[in-house]
């Protein structure tokens, strides 16, 4: 719980304009408008919007909402396999946000509504002990997250899982996603903002080969609104300098290295495969999947996981319409959607970024859909 | 429409729930001298001779029906006084009490409940004067259900929609406090500490408000079910005014706060049973909140916000790191582990 010594530290009002005329100086000496930054973490979204950070930006600068959200990038086959184990029978635990997330023609929530057995855990532990509980049952644990979960889940599984228990992983690793986003040609993104959380298994360090080799400085920033504003500055500032550095702006949690014990858990159950991200393109080296070694406790080895009998896509006018690639990509904003606020709310989802409370269209629209002020007094 | 069914959410005190009060139920609505139900207002006022008489109604349930601070009692006493209140009616004449019970309801909590409805009525100077009882059978409700119904007079009626550009808002004091008392115990999150609802009469504030205010004083209303946010969005449309609100302005205390950070609820959108919303022409503005700071219920009163041309039936939010527009609540705050 944050102390209120803690809250005036990270969210005084006085240190953050400082830091917005600072930035507002850095992005005139770039001299070029608009200056564009991404940042790949709904965590860092949350704290922009909540805080109505865009309407203290400067208006020569942008800061875009890449591929953050790991339930949103969950390809639709991804879905598809979690719905047919349901209806194949098997006990489906997964987070509460995977639920309503759309598959070819169901989601795991309409595969409930069929009387399959799919269960919320908070925690991949949470899913073992449900496993325990039913050893009649197959378990199976549908996996999302970033690399910062899938430690959670290879750490489970190195500790021993019972025999019927199994994992279904869709999990994602960012940095290959920043590969594909810097190389598309449409959204000329000239620096990261890299998310803190992840950093901490990871270690800042990982960004350097990307850095050099893209020319595009990297900034690890943490989650308080002086933490996204700090860094975006210091970017901006790299950006000016043209230098393609990382630079680390959340040292209370970040080191160079990371977690060393956490990293050694993860590429002992884990290894980098190339996989669509939903709507956005397909990623080399963008999903973790387990090794070849934990096979039995593969939900894809251990199963014939027939999609087939989840019935083909029906035409939907409204997905139709949907622009969450295009909004994950960094080449539109949840505002510029037809459907956004209308006939896509929280409660009635047509796209991915509104399922999910790490979507760039959910936080849009919890935080009051239209968060650049900057044009009212 | 065919085949829809009513919501928890209808009940929310959003956007939902007016939604479904416009499409159902205001049908029923017809032309009185006054203000009649189409005004969708916290009650009727209707004109007697040159005074107003002010009625208005309110049902309660609440889970559970102890919590720290208060119950179900008190509650039903204090949610209809306050109505009478924001209408500018602080004498209240008497109130009705129904109750409805579930068959092998505890005794004992019926009399806890009653000699809580007396301690309030006698707090609001409120009579009860009539009331009504029914039983229904095990699971046909659940627990208990109580309805009062309140009138008085008065000499001004004061809207929910007088707001105009450039009148000052003032909340009456902390905001957030019922609703996460309720919402700790209910999903027995553990974090109760000194989370207490501010579940209390407001007229003998409201009183001085008036005094002080006179007709200066054009618009109140209560912050219950979706909280200062659903108010304040309430106001702004009735009006067609906008309303900036300077979120570091807002009174929370840091039990509050520190439960809605880590449930991951906004204050703004939690329930308050002892609060008003006041909107007030600009050179009345410091001496209504003096008159409220030296009152016990709004020692913590406090200018929040502005009404404003731009942006009518919106609120834009000042976080005082930056702005923008705060959503009108739909549906119930959950947190985020339950």
């Amino acid at each position: 719980m944050p102390s209120g010594a803690e809250e005036l530290k990270f969210r005084d009002p006085e240190k953050a304009r400082a830091l917005t005329e600072a930035l507002e100086r850095e992005v005139d000496a770039i001299g070029r408008s608009p200056v564009s930054v991404m940042h790949v973490c709904g965590s860092h979204e949350q704290a922009i919007a909540r805080f109505g950070l865009r309407a203290s930006f400067p208006r020569k600068l942008d800061v875009i909402m890449g591929p953050g959200c790991p339930v949103c990038v969950t390809d639709t086959p991804e879905v598809d396999e979690a719905v047919a184990l349901a209806a194949q029978g098997a006990r489906v635990c997964t987070y509460g946000d995977m639920l309503r997330l759309p598959g070819t023609s169901k989601s795991l929530a309409d595969a409930q509504a069929d009387g399959g057995k799919v269960e919320v855990v908070y925690s991949v532990s949470q899913a073992v002990e449900l496993a325990k509980q039913r050893p009649a049952e197959q378990v199976v644990f549908f996996a999302s997250g970033f690399e910062t979960t899938a430690v959670a889940t290879a750490a489970t599984i190195l500790a021993g899982v019972p025999e019927n228990f199994s994992v279904l992983s869709s999990h994602k690793y960012v940095p290959a996603a920043m590969d594909v986003v810097s190389e598309m040609k449409e959204t000329s993104i000239e620096g990261f903002i890299a998310a803190g959380h992840a950093a901490t298994i990871t270690g800042w360090g990982i960004f350097e080969p990307f850095a050099r080799r893209t020319g595009t400085p990297v900034v690890v920033a943490g989650f308080e609104p002086l933490d996204v504003l700090a860094a975006v500055v210091e970017l901006v500032r790299l950006i000016r300098l043209k230098r393609p550095e990382v630079m680390n702006c959340y040292p209370r949690c970040v080191s160079k290295d990371g977690n060393r014990a956490a990293l050694d858990k993860l590429w002992q159950v884990f290894e980098v495969v190339s996989g669509n991200w939903r709507g956005i393109a397909r990623v080399p080296r963008g999903n973790l999947e387990l090794k070849p070694e934990w096979n039995r406790v593969n939900a894809r080895h251990r199963f014939r996981i027939d999609t087939s009998v989840i019935g083909g896509a029906e035409r939907n006018l409204l997905a139709d319409q949907c622009i969450c690639g295009a909004i994950m990509s960094g080449l539109a904003r949840p505002s510029q959607c037809v459907l956004f606020g209308k006939e896509c709310r929280p409660e009635t989802p047509v796209g991915a970024c509104m399922v999910s409370s790490e979507g760039a269209c959910k936080i849009w629209h919890v935080y009051g859909g239209h968060p650049d002020l900057r044009e009212v007094a | 429409m065919a085949g829809e069914k009513v919501a928890l959410k209808h009940g929310a005190g959003g956007r939902a729930m007016r939604a479904l009060i416009e499409d159902v139920f205001l049908k029923l609505a017809s032309p009185v001298d006054g203000i009649g139900l189409s005004a969708l207002d916290d009650g009727a006022a209707i004109r007697v001779g040159d005074r107003w008489l002010v009625i208005t109604t309110d049902s309660h349930v609440v889970h559970p029906v102890f919590f720290p601070g208060g119950d179900i009692g008190r509650l039903s006493v204090c949610g209809t006084v306050n109505d009478l209140a924001m209408m500018g009616a602080t004498e209240p004449l008497a109130l009705t009490c129904a109750v409805i019970l579930e068959e092998g309801f505890p005794r004992e909590d019926l009399e806890r409940i009653r000699d809580s409805i007396m301690i309030a009525s006698r707090e609001a100077g409120a009579p009860i004067v009539t009331g009504d009882t029914k039983v229904m059978g095990r699971g046909e409700i659940d627990g208990v259900v109580l309805n009062t119904t309140g009138v008085a007079m008065a000499d001004r009626v004061v809207s929910d929609a007088g707001l105009r550009p450039g009148d000052r808002i003032i909340v009456t004091g902390t905001v957030g406090d019922h609703g996460m008392a309720v919402m700790t115990r209910r999903h027995q999150l553990g974090l109760e500490g000194d989370l207490r609802s501010d579940v209390a009469p407001l007229n003998g504030l409201i009183r001085e408000v008036l005094r002080a205010g006179g007709d200066q004083v054009v618009a109140m209303k209560d912050p219950t079910r979706g909280g200062l946010a659903s108010v304040l969005h309430e106001m702004a449309g009735k009006a067609r005014v906008g309303v900036l609100l300077e979120e570091p302005s807002v009174p929370v205390n840091p039990e509050v706060r520190a439960a809605c950070e880590v449930l991951g609820i906004d204050p703004l959108v939690v329930a308050n049973e002892g609060k008003a919303v006041i909107g007030v022409r600009p050179g009345a503005a410091d001496r209504v909140l003096a008159a409220l700071r030296s009152h016990p219920l709004g020692q913590r009163a406090s200018i929040v916000g502005t009404a404003i041309a731009e942006r009518p039936g919106q609120v834009i939010l000042d976080t005082g790191l930056g702005r923008r527009m705060l959503a009108e609540p739909d549906g119930e705050p959950l947190p985020r582990i339950c």
